[in-house]
């Protein structure tokens, strides 16, 4: 329990500095939108520090889960993602009302579900593969890839938290909750990384 | 050194510890030429008079501690240090933080004396008892650490000093009216009015929020008036915005996890904003 609310304390003290001096430079957008994502990771990471990692059963972890990719992608498709700002910038709204209101209305059915996969899945992927490609065809540092492992990451942090959310894991919930605090700590540490050499 | 070791209770080391990261932060957030020895002296004197006062009030409520489940076990409570020898401690650290201070710069010295005063006199003697109120003036005394320390660096009174001490003030109720919600049923054993039983929990969550408003506020604009840099100005609004969300979710969505978060998460918002603003 103490090693995981060490690997927790680092990976808020790293989203602290990408915060406060990462992305420092860049235009208005990518730093608010990168300042909302480690923002909600900070905050995420010192209440499950404050709470214990039992916090992670709460409904609304789903909805704040989803700001962190939503703004990384946005961050980085306004950076290299020329005619695809608007758009994008258009869907991580939508995106995100989108999973707010199919998980605060008490509906039936499949949609809350195909909303979160649709958006967890699009930005999930811009998140991996447009740094991955930046840095593999020579436009950013091949650094710069690390951003990209750090979304495989977040992708593997998310579905372990949905099978934890399903109710019958293929993992047990205690090696899920023993793994989670790690993985945190290396996505973040990828993130910094990545930002910083890329 | 066993009785050093009974002491250190008497002094709350890490609500001691806070404070004193308060006054540090108000000396630095001056960015003057830095000076270790005034440094020490802000750090020495300011741990003396609030271990001091600390002290004294623990000496003053040990019939309260001693009825209430959360706090008998403390050494004036249980016997393991005399009032005698509580109130003497208590007095020889008031004195040797408040002279200090007083020999280092007497307006310093007079803000560090009326942190002092307002805390154990105005506070604890007179008004802990009759009012819920008192708080107000627990509060300013708690804002006094971080305003002695801006007047040490500047050598007087400017409005940043004075929205440093709001800051504090305004703070004080995300950390105590949660703390009096968590532990009604001791308060209530103590008859020590408090605002969830004066004026009920409902009431006393919307004051946190409101509180935890200004205390934001206060605080982000002493920051951009020192001149703090962007990114720590953008640090401190994500820290600000926590702070705000989780006393909205007192109000919209109580339970005592979220009193419980929010009590926690206060302490680590005023310590991370005084390292922002003395960098």
């Amino acid at each position: 329990m103490k090693l995981s609310r060490l690997f927790l304390l680092l990976a808020a003290l790293l989203a602290a500095w990408q915060i406060a001096i990462g992305i420092d430079g860049l235009e208005s957008v990518p730093v608010l939108a990168y300042t909302v994502a480690f923002g909600v990771l900070l905050v995420a990471c010192l209440l499950l520090i404050i709470l214990g990692l039992g916090v992670l059963e709460s409904p609304i972890v789903v909805v704040v889960s989803t700001i962190i990719p939503l703004g990384l992608s946005l961050g980085l498709v306004w950076e290299h993602g020329g005619e695809w700002r608007g758009p994008y910038a258009l869907f991580a709204t939508l995106g995100f009302l989108a999973v707010l209101i199919t998980r605060s209305l008490p509906l039936k059915g499949k949609l809350p579900v195909l909303v979160l996969a649709v958006v967890h899945g699009i930005s999930g992927l811009v998140i991996f593969l447009l740094p991955t490609i930046l840095a593999a065809n020579g436009t950013t540092h091949a650094g710069f890839a690390l951003v990209g492992l750090g979304g495989a990451l977040i992708g593997l942090g998310g579905l372990l938290l949905s099978f934890l959310k399903a109710g019958r894991p293929i993992l047990s919930k205690e090696t899920i909750l023993n793994v989670l605090p790690p993985l945190l700590f290396l996505m973040t540490m990828c993130f910094v990384a990545g930002f910083r050499f890329g | 050194m066993s009785r050093l070791r009974l002491y250190l209770p008497l002094i709350k080391t890490l609500q001691t510890g806070l404070l004193l990261a308060t006054g540090l932060a108000g000396y630095l957030s001056a960015h003057t030429a830095p000076d270790g020895l005034t440094l020490l002296g802000v750090a020495g004197s300011l741990f003396l008079a609030i271990s001091g006062s600390t002290v004294l009030n623990m000496w003053y409520d040990r019939d309260i501690d001693a009825v209430m489940n959360r706090t008998h076990h403390r050494p004036i409570a249980t016997g393991a240090v005399t009032p005698r020898e509580a109130l003497r401690l208590g007095l020889i650290l008031s004195v040797l933080g408040v002279g200090w201070a007083v020999a280092m710069a007497p307006l310093y010295g007079l803000v560090v004396f009326a942190g002092l005063f307002f805390d154990v006199v105005v506070y604890t003697f007179w008004l802990k008892r009759r009012t819920c109120w008192s708080i107000v003036w627990g509060g300013i005394s708690g804002g006094m650490p971080i305003l002695a320390g801006r007047v040490m660096a500047i050598g007087q009174i400017d409005l940043i000093g004075v929205l440093l001490t709001m800051s504090v003030l305004f703070w004080i109720p995300t950390h105590i009216l949660t703390f009096s919600m968590r532990y009604f049923a001791d308060y209530q054993a103590a008859r020590i009015p408090t605002f969830p039983s004066t004026y009920g929990f409902e009431a006393t969550r919307a004051i946190i929020a409101l509180s935890a408003i200004i205390a934001a506020a206060s605080i982000g604009v002493a920051g951009v008036m020192i001149g703090v840099q962007a990114g720590f100005l953008r640090l401190m609004a994500v820290l600000s915005a926590g702070l705000l969300v989780l006393s909205f979710a007192t109000v919209f969505r109580p339970s005592e996890r979220v009193n419980y978060s929010l009590f926690k998460y206060a302490s680590l918002y005023m310590l991370a904003s005084m390292v922002l603003l003395a960098l």
